[in-house]
């Protein structure tokens, strides 16, 4: 990574489409699920989510140097649990109902693979500037994911889109997509059509979940 | 009282279920539930560190957290007493019972960042917190301790269930861009769904409200 310079651009486009958190790198997947049964609740997951993003790479960077290696893991767990309890009181003040519909999920972005991975993976290495940018360009590309796929789940499952209606009454609202069943299936459908595309512009990389258990033995042996 | 564990118990395990239900743990269940052993050991740690975890941060939310009026600390506290717990076992294990750890010992750095041991520990003060005004503490900290129990039981059903899902799933042949990952979710849809069909099941079962 450290090789050449990458442009300021191209750190901030990174992860909308290159390294897309939840379609291509697969992490992050339980809150994706979870989130996405409204479109309003995938809105403020995504606010929720980017911000906490954001203040963790600046700190985390910002402490790179200072940060012993032996316990960095929990450092950036104290770091990250910090502005996730800043996020839940600000919600629980100003946001009631999205607070409520996130639930424990909120609490939840603590340990959010995509959070610890970017800083173990970017801001640990990087300047502040660059991981900032490089949070901005993750939480964007975490958010338009979640959108889509909420508005995917509550078109076909109540037939409206952020509360506004889009299906008219006639058409037969597919319940099951609001459900746990659904969430799973999109997400499947999704990443298929993904897979699909990244053929066609020949960009087909491996997707493994992030707690592989081949890459585990791996780091064992 | 025991109709009532038994209704947590079990509500905990189908109706309930944390990774087809609640979509608690989701990583772990698409990255370890690729081999039946796997599974189980993984599912074992859980639930070992699910009852270790609510049995540490129960008492400290209603005794500590709660009279001195830092409810707001709970997650910074709650994930630092797991990650502490987890380092814990793991250095006791290795130290004291060599066989556990050579079977559990691979899955234990995973389950820090595991958000089914954060989300039991959170949502069983939710749930049960408010039960120590009404039936003492003793009672409470049963249901709890029961109820992080039959979520590590109801992770483990899952994902033993699906390991043997999966292994039919990779023998077959889907179209070239559902294979992998995306076969594998829809998979879950499929598995999930059929965990729909408990619904209600508890109350009738063991006619309690829950």
């Amino acid at each position: 990574m450290a090789q050449e310079k990458k442009s300021k651009v191209s750190i901030l486009t990174n992860g909308i489409i290159k390294e897309n958190p939840v379609l291509r790198l697969v992490l992050g997947t339980c809150s994706t699920l979870a989130v996405t049964t409204a479109v309003s609740s995938a809105l403020g997951m995504g606010a929720a989510f980017t911000f906490v993003l954001v203040c963790a790479n600046i700190i985390i960077s910002l402490l790179r140097k200072v940060i012993p290696g032996k316990v960095h893991l929990p450092c950036y767990i104290v770091i990250i649990a910090g502005f996730v309890t800043i996020v839940q009181m600000f919600m629980q003040a100003y946001m009631e109902s999205l607070y409520n519909a996130l639930g424990v999920f909120l609490p939840l972005i603590v340990v959010n693979c995509i959070i610890l991975g970017r800083a173990e993976m970017f801001a640990c290495k990087n300047s502040v500037v660059d991981s900032a940018l490089d949070g901005i360009g993750m939480g964007i590309g975490y958010t338009l994911t979640v959108v889509l796929m909420a508005s995917i789940r509550e078109i076909l499952g109540s037939g409206t889109w952020l509360g506004f209606k889009v299906l008219p009454d006639s058409m037969a609202k597919i319940g099951i997509m609001t459900q746990a069943p659904g969430a799973f299936f999109c997400f499947g459908l999704l990443m298929a059509g993904c897979v699909w595309l990244e053929t066609k512009l020949d960009a087909r990389i491996e997707r493994k979940s992030c707690c592989d258990i081949d890459n585990l033995k791996k780091e064992a042996e | 009282m025991l109709v009532k564990l038994a209704a947590i118990f079990f509500s905990m395990i189908l109706v309930n279920n944390y990774v087809l239900v609640k979509f608690y743990g989701i990583c772990p269940f698409l990255g370890v539930s690729k081999k039946l052993d796997s599974s189980v050991g993984m599912s074992g740690a859980v639930i070992f560190v699910m009852f270790m975890a609510t049995a540490v941060t129960f008492p400290i939310q209603i005794f500590i957290l709660d009279p001195a009026g830092l409810g707001y600390l709970q997650t910074i506290v709650f994930i630092l007493v797991i990650a502490v717990l987890v380092q814990f076992i793991e250095i006791f294990l290795k130290k004291y019972v060599v066989a556990l750890y050579n079977s559990l010992g691979v899955y234990l750095p995973l389950i820090t960042t595991n958000c089914c041991v954060l989300a039991v520990t959170i949502l069983v003060v939710d749930d049960y917190g408010a039960d120590v005004a009404a039936l003492g503490f003793g009672a409470a900290y049963i249901e709890a301790l029961v109820c992080s129990i039959g979520a590590g039981v109801g992770f483990m059903l899952a994902m033993v269930m699906f390991s043997g899902v999966r292994k039919r799933v990779e023998a077959c042949d889907p179209p070239a861009p559902f294979k992998g990952l995306p076969i594998t979710l829809i998979a879950a849809a499929i598995t999930s769904l059929s965990f729909m069909g408990f619904g209600g099941i508890v109350e009738n079962l063991f006619n309690v409200t829950l």
